[in-house]
């Protein structure tokens, strides 16, 4: 609604303040045709105030039953022309994303023509600025609903049902957005970004996205990756390495990421340190349990995922 | 020779005792009850909202684990709707439904105590899992599979299932006798086209809840067994649908909204005419338009949907669906404005609360038909623009008819009359106060602020808004604080009501306040739809209210009227106080209690004692059998 940055969240916004200002001018004509007749007979009291014996007159009731119609019917028609206009875009997709909930992130999955070039990542979208984005939206869990407003309205991520939305962006910039279907513990901490870019930065991204990872130089990294293969590899993957657990996020380009954890926490060394041995104690409830790892083991696995640029 | 007021006395009038009050059957006493439990709960909702404004007053507040936020928010939406909303509408169409239509009694009066009884004891069965910590979390609405076991894996949700299948079962019960009544027992005269304002909203609402409330039930039966027994009926890994639930919920989740403002509508067109000092304008206007809300409020429930991703078509059907209920609405806003601009308005706290009411109505209403335009609605579903919406519906439109009602028929039930001085700070501060909390709330929601979360960064720009959302809704409770300090002051020191303190026109204000066990020494005979009112109109006096059938028999009695017309048909026998309503109820607890801790043994024990209670209810008295 506010400062929409997409083609059809600005339609969207335009119908908005239409239907916002005939619900204000409705408010004020009623209020007003209430207040004329209290203030006319302020100050009266049961005690000297006869009954009125006047024949009842029901014209102004049909005239105002009449004329809430109209405003009705036009409001109507001139909300399914705007739901035409926005329920799916009018040229074709540039690419298209797979969305998929998770209790409390978001994953994104890039198909490419050359599937060993797909590649996914987590709660941060990278989208070339000026073309429609084909969203295809699915949850693992419960219900989510992906949400990000300065771009376009909600669409619902339903467990066995897969959905179509789109979205655009017609100015560079990062966009926040939010789950806005309740779905348990740590709904409120269930964020993305949309970073919408030029077509050649965009693919730069891609490029770097849809590489594995690299081998880890330096000593301390490398046994980071080995004690990250005990344990995380369970639950995460890493592409180009061992690790293909599927239960959290994608890990391969983490350390590209501006936030983790649902963007529930900016990305930088201290968060990253607290959020892998103890994710618990900084969202609770959140699925990532606590992991026992000595100082010098978490220092490693952290300096490891530093390297997955 | 007794007098006849002696004689109906000894038979409507049971000694006082434990027994007597366990057993009382007194629609009066009853809908006392009703009234008071349900505003205890609006009391306990209000409270866990003022908790909830505590968190939400800036950022990253820590005050409430999500856990607990997750809990308050479900508890307060759950008591306000179901446990506060409904029942205080009951209360009063309890107390008044047979005043109102000169009949002794409702026509169900042993299951009228049933109803009270389950009403209660659902509301201490969910109230033990939240004091056990187990409240259910997941939501008013709750919607699958967030509720099935794997994600929710508590018995907190079992308490949700079966406290409102529990609640159900008042509700149903409830409905039955209130369409009953209104068809059955009005005095004789009295056809529907007399039928005060007031019925018309409890009767559309009852209509509403005996067809809406077996979707909820069935709902909450599936979810149990998916909970318990492993069924799928929501669950899509096991071939079940989660969006069957939305289907089933909101089927009769959209008809629960009318159910628990039409009441309250009519309230307000009982007490526009009194202040307004004349008939109301539009009689027939406004009880059709009732009715047609209850009928199209049925076509309108995909409105909740509509970020579900159905196909547009089946969107635009309910989207104009959604519009058209507006339509009646509109029909009732015209007609009180039409009344008070034909009429001579007499601003008193109970008509100050109505006309707020009015204004509350229309922003609430405009606020609908703006969620209501499909494609805006993705736009603001999900956040505070719909939590805004849902309390100018709930509190405007459900709260301050009720308020008004209770300035306005607190001296017929207590017969002291409450402070006038402090209602009209009452109103004021509750109207403005109001406005301040809950109007932000749009603009929270234009923001981008989603509903339900237990926090929000820094920096997104929410931190302003609901800091006065949270000062306004402060502010708020202080003024439901002032009702109930005017309720006690006026039972203490309150000037005496008299029979008729409004000069109103209806025929509740016919007989002495508080009105005698028995309600009116004769059965009255009506002939207008003013009876109190028709000599000063110049209507003739066609009404009869002081002499008539005085049905002083052996035992209580009361007249059986025709549905159309209101002609005399028979002379109804109604049956004496009975202990079995509250054992039978009490039975009922004892088996949710077993079905919620899976104590097997405790729900069957509780079921057979059920069937045992229901057995004791229906054996004849032998007084009965002898008559």
């Amino acid at each position: 609604m506010m400062r929409p940055a997409s083609r059809p969240a600005h339609t969207l916004s335009v119908l908005g303040w239409w239907l916002l200002a005939i619900a204000i001018l409705v408010v004020v004509i009623i209020g007003v045709l209430e207040l004329i007749p209290i203030i006319r007979h302020r100050g009266s009291t049961l005690a000297d105030t006869a009954l009125v014996n006047t024949a009842p007159s029901t014209r102004w009731i049909v005239i105002g039953v009449v004329l809430t119609g109209l405003t009705l019917l036009g409001t109507f028609a001139y909300s399914m022309v705007v739901m035409g206009e926005t329920v799916s875009p009018d040229e074709r997709p540039a690419l298209t994303i797979e969305i998929t909930g998770h209790r409390w992130w978001w994953e994104a999955r890039y198909p490419r023509t050359k599937s060993s070039m797909s590649f996914t990542t987590a709660n941060e979208l990278h989208i070339p600025v000026g073309v429609p984005v084909r969203l295809e939206v699915a949850s693992a869990d419960v219900i989510h609903s992906f949400w990000v407003p300065r771009l376009h309205g909600k669409i619902d991520l339903i467990p066995g049902v897969r959905n179509q939305f789109w979205i655009r962006a017609d100015s560079a910039g990062r966009y926040r957005g939010q789950c806005a279907e309740y779905c348990g513990l740590q709904h409120s901490n269930m964020a993305l970004y949309v970073t919408a870019e030029s077509a050649e930065q965009f693919r730069n991204w891609l490029a770097l996205q849809s590489r594995p990872a690299a081998a880890p130089q330096g000593s301390e990294a490398a046994r980071g990756l080995q004690r990250f293969m005990q344990t995380c590899a369970l639950c995460h993957t890493v592409r180009g390495t061992e690790a293909k657990g599927v239960m959290g996020p994608d890990l391969t380009h983490v350390a590209s990421r501006e936030t983790i954890a649902g963007a529930a926490l900016t990305n930088n060394r201290g968060n990253l340190s607290g959020w892998v041995v103890n994710a618990p104690s900084l969202k609770p409830g959140t699925l990532m349990p606590r992991i026992d790892l000595e100082p010098d083991e978490l220092h490693a696995v952290v300096s490891y995922l530093e390297t997955l640029r | 020779m007794a007098t006849l007021a002696e004689r109906l006395e000894t038979v409507w009038e049971p000694p006082r005792s434990v027994y007597s009050t366990l057993a009382s059957v007194d629609h009066k006493v009853i809908g006392k009850r009703y009234l008071v439990t349900a505003f205890v709960f609006l009391i306990i909702g209000g409270v866990e909202a003022a908790v909830i404004r505590a968190q939400l007053t800036h950022s990253n507040e820590h005050l409430l684990s999500p856990e607990a936020y997750n809990q308050l928010f479900t508890m307060h939406g759950l008591t306000m709707i179901f446990w506060y909303a409904f029942p205080i509408l009951s209360g009063f169409s309890n107390y008044f439904f047979p005043l109102m239509i000169g009949s002794r009694d409702m026509a169900y009066p042993r299951m009228n105590a049933f109803s009270y009884w389950c009403f209660l004891l659902s509301g201490v069965f969910l109230y033990t899992g939240y004091a056990l910590g187990l409240g259910p979390d997941r939501g008013w609405f709750a919607y699958a599979p967030l509720t099935e076991r794997l994600y929710a894996p508590g018995i907190n949700m079992d308490f949700y299932t079966l406290a409102l299948i529990f609640l159900t079962i008042s509700g149903t019960v409830g409905s039955i006798n209130f369409i009953v009544t209104a068809f059955k027992l009005r005095a004789p005269g009295m056809s529907l086209g007399r039928l005060p304002l007031f019925m018309y909203g409890t009767l559309t609402a009852s209509f509403s809840i005996i067809f809406a409330l077996p979707s909820l039930s069935v709902a909450c039966v599936f979810l149990y067994l998916d909970r318990k027994f492993g069924t799928h009926f929501f669950d899509p890994g096991g071939g079940g649908s989660a969006i069957l639930w939305q289907h089933l919920f909101w089927i009769f989740g959209h008809p629960w909204v009318y159910v628990v403002v039409l009441p309250a509508l009519s309230f307000v067109s009982m007490i526009i005419p009194t202040f307004a000092r004349r008939p109301i304008v539009g009689y027939t206007w406004n009880a059709l338009g009732v009715v047609m809300t209850g009928v199209i409020g049925f076509g309108v429930w995909v409105h909740h949907m509509f970020a579900t991703g159905l196909p547009p078509m089946a969107m635009s059907f309910f989207s104009a669906g959604s519009m058209t209920v507006v339509i009646p609405s509109a029909i009732s806003i015209f007609v009180w404005l039409a009344t008070i601009w034909q009429g001579r308005v007499v601003p008193t706290t109970s008509m100050l609360f109505a006309l707020g009411f009015i204004f509350l109505f229309v922003i609430g209403g405009v606020s609908g038909v703006v969620t209501a335009a499909t494609p805006f609605d993705w736009a603001i579903t999900d956040t505070y623009f719909v939590v805004a919406h849902i309390h100018y519906v709930l509190a405007g439109i459900n709260l301050f008819p009720v308020i008004a009602a209770f300035y306005y028929w607190l001296p017929k039930i207590t017969g002291r009359m409450l402070s006038e001085r402090l209602g009209k700070w009452n109103f004021w501060v509750m109207f403005l106060s109001f406005n301040l909390g809950f109007f932000p709330m749009h603009i929270s929601g234009l923001l981008g602020m989603p509903r339900r979360i237990f926090t929000y960064p820094a920096g997104v720009g929410w931190d302003t808004v609901n800091l006065i959302t949270s000062i306004g809704s402060y502010i708020f409770a202080l003024g439901v604080l002032l009702f109930v300090i005017n309720f006690f002051w006026s039972l203490r020191y309150g000037a005496r009501a008299g029979d008729n303190p409004w000069d109103a026109s209806s025929l509740e204000w016919a007989t002495s306040s508080p009105p005698p066990p028995y309600n009116f020494d004769v059965i009255p005979t009506i002939g207008s739809r003013d009876p109190l009112w028709e000599e000063r109109l110049g209507m003739g006096k066609r009404s009869s209210i002081h002499e008539g059938p005085t049905l002083a028999g052996p035992g209580k009695e009361t007249l059986q009227t025709s549905t159309l017309d209101g002609e005399p048909v028979a002379i109804l026998r109604m049956p004496e106080d009975s202990i079995w309503p509250f054992i039978v109820s009490l039975a009922l607890l004892a088996a949710f209690y077993g079905l919620v801790a899976s104590v097997w043994g405790l729900a069957l024990a509780g079921g057979i004692l059920t069937l045992f209670g229901v057995h004791g209810w229906l054996w004849p008295s032998r007084a009965a059998v002898e008559a």
